[in-house]
């Protein structure tokens, strides 16, 4: 089934099934692909730190480059676009937390609750994943027409002045992180579903036979139990979201107020043909989400519970 | 967990939950049906014409079938290759598996524009031109990745003994492949290689930054976007998303089917 890509994951998910045997044959089954992912992905990398490093040709036209040691290109996106870092990471922080407050209990119910329904199981499950097959560029369209100025939820709020009458609710920074959370929910309910389905509900029942509180079991033993889900959840969402610049672009949820780090490496790519500062940029980012990544795996001490 | 209205309270969240996931589908499937002119906004009236006549709006149909071929060659390339690799990563032990276990991973966790701005910087130093080449050779490196991980779980959950068998009564490798292994693995390549497409089809990021002037159906989506994009994108979002729900539908009630009757076989 299709939902195990989000499911498990990771290296040495792999049972041992077979001891040392013909290990030409191995390489031989391997070498296609990693002569693919060497040749479209890590010289790539290469090549984008390199181009990172570039400096302008001497009366050359825009986009012509050759090849430097300026490593000055990255102190100037920073100094130039330190704001956007902040926003990518704030906005992904945020719609990370929500769409696990809001995937969780419904995770909760498909996968613990609804047990003795299978086909209500398989039903809920195919409308988590249903917005997967429409569009991602489409629906998030869609709620940009419904949270245009002429929505009545818009007028109503207007009306009760949570929104200035002048002001919009699109191009916010509200309407960017509830694009972001939108469009991940399903990555987040995912994961969760996974593990809480596999959850015993023998230990809740222990729980509550110890007279511990609904809350205390829910607290003490739902949740540690469901961590490898949590954790992979939120990185199926964080690190998708911090890259994103869909929600955040103008024609889409977001103006220029909102824009994030995928924004820029876009324009700065695409539009001014400044390769050097799209790639430190492209660097930067993909350094820092390593980072945070690795101290987030490490603290959540997922090691022990995989 | 039981609060006073407990029993209630989390069929209802969750039902409003879907039904939130659901808001902007139903958007997309009703205006696919406003007879609008160019920019599909303001509710005009009821029509089909959309529907029968998709082709009309300028460069729709074109963008679709650019993403149907992207799709399906970006999709070959990847199972063949993913496949392969899954085989050897659980049948076979050695030195480097965990290395290549987590360069396989490392594609997952790159976000999609750094992914994009290295192959398109890749593309700019080597002098290919951009194009469909370029967007079908991004699109199998992203989908390689979910490939090895659908099919990995599908080997895993085979029984080696059953090949054994095969190699006992005196069949060739070939035979012990083609005859016993691939049958057995084919629904979880066909789930991958469904994946796959399903990813390459959606896929906006990466195209962007690989497809040089060529449009696939989210490009056309997205340059439409500053103007209005036509009903008729709607339309064919519509139609692909009730093909992929009805095989979704088919898929769990057969495999339902099939846990049913092999419940039976076992008591």
């Amino acid at each position: 089934m299709a939902f195990a890509a989000f499911g498990s994951g990771g290296p040495g998910a792999a049972v041992d099934q077979a001891p040392r045997r013909r290990s030409w044959v191995a390489l031989v089954l391997l070498l296609p692909g990693l002569a693919y992912l060497a040749l479209f992905f890590l010289t790539p990398f290469v090549s984008l730190i390199l181009t990172s490093l570039q400096t302008p040709v001497e009366f050359g036209d825009v986009g012509q480059f050759q090849q430097a040691f300026k490593i000055e290109n990255y102190a100037l996106v920073v100094q130039q676009y330190w704001p956007h870092f902040l926003r990518a990471f704030g906005y992904a922080l945020a719609a990370t937390f929500f769409a696990l407050v809001i995937s969780y209990p419904l995770a909760y119910f498909i996968g613990v609750k609804a047990r003795p329904w299978p086909l209500i199981q398989a039903l809920m499950l195919t409308l988590v994943i249903a917005p997967f097959f429409i569009s991602f560029l489409l629906r998030t369209l869609a709620w940009k027409a419904l949270m245009s100025d002429e929505t009545p939820v818009v007028q109503a709020l207007k009306a009760l002045s949570i929104i200035p009458s002048d002001g919009h609710l699109t191009g916010t920074a509200f309407s960017v992180i509830f694009g972001l959370t939108y469009n991940f929910i399903p990555f987040m309910t995912l994961p969760l579903y996974t593990t809480l389905e596999r959850l015993d509900t023998r230990y809740l029942e222990a729980g509550s036979d110890l007279y511990a509180a609904p809350a205390t079991t829910f607290w003490r033993v739902t949740v540690p139990l469901s961590m490898p889900g949590v954790v992979s959840g939120t990185l199926l969402t964080f690190i998708p979201a911090a890259g994103d610049y869909i929600n955040a672009s103008a024609s889409f949820l977001g103006s220029a107020q909102t824009q994030m780090v995928g924004n820029v490496i876009e324009t700065n790519f695409l539009g001014l043909l400044d390769y050097p500062a799209a790639s430190a940029l492209s660097v930067l980012l993909m350094g820092i989400i390593l980072l945070l990544v690795g101290l987030y795996v490490k603290r959540s001490g997922t090691e022990d519970l995989l | 967990m039981r609060f006073s209205l407990g029993k209630w309270l989390l069929p209802v969240y969750s039902a409003l939950a879907l039904i939130f996931l659901l808001i902007p589908i139903g958007y997309t499937f009703v205006f696919s049906f406003n007879n609008s002119l160019k920019s599909n906004v303001q509710w005009v009236g009821f029509t089909f014409d959309k529907w029968l006549h998709v082709c009309d709006a300028q460069g729709v149909c074109a963008a679709f079938g650019t993403s149907i071929l992207v799709g399906i060659i970006a999709t070959v390339i990847a199972t063949a290759l993913g496949t392969l690799m899954a085989i050897a990563l659980v049948r076979y032990k050695f030195r480097a598996r965990s290395a290549i276990s987590l360069l396989l991973f490392l594609p997952m966790a790159t976000p999609e524009v750094v992914l994009g701005a290295g192959l398109a910087a890749q593309f700019l130093s080597a002098g290919v031109p951009k194009g469909l080449v370029t967007i079908i050779i991004a699109h199998a490196l992203f989908c390689l990745s979910f490939v090895v991980v659908t099919v990995k779980a599908r080997v895993a959950s085979l029984d080696p003994a059953l090949e054994e068998a095969g190699r006992d009564l005196y069949g060739s490798p070939g035979q012990v492949f083609w005859r016993i292994t691939f049958p057995l693995l084919l629904p979880g390549i066909i789930a991958a290689a469904l994946l796959s497409f399903a990813l390459s089809f959606d896929d906006f990021i990466i195209t962007r930054f690989n497809n040089g002037g060529v449009e696939t159906f989210p490009i056309f989506v997205y340059t439409a976007a500053a103007r209005g994009v036509p009903a008729e994108a709607n339309v064919v979002a519509s139609a692909v998303f009730l093909l992929a729900l009805i095989m979704v539908i088919v898929a769990q009630t057969t495999s339902a089917a099939r846990r049913k009757r092999l419940a039976k076989l076992t008591l």
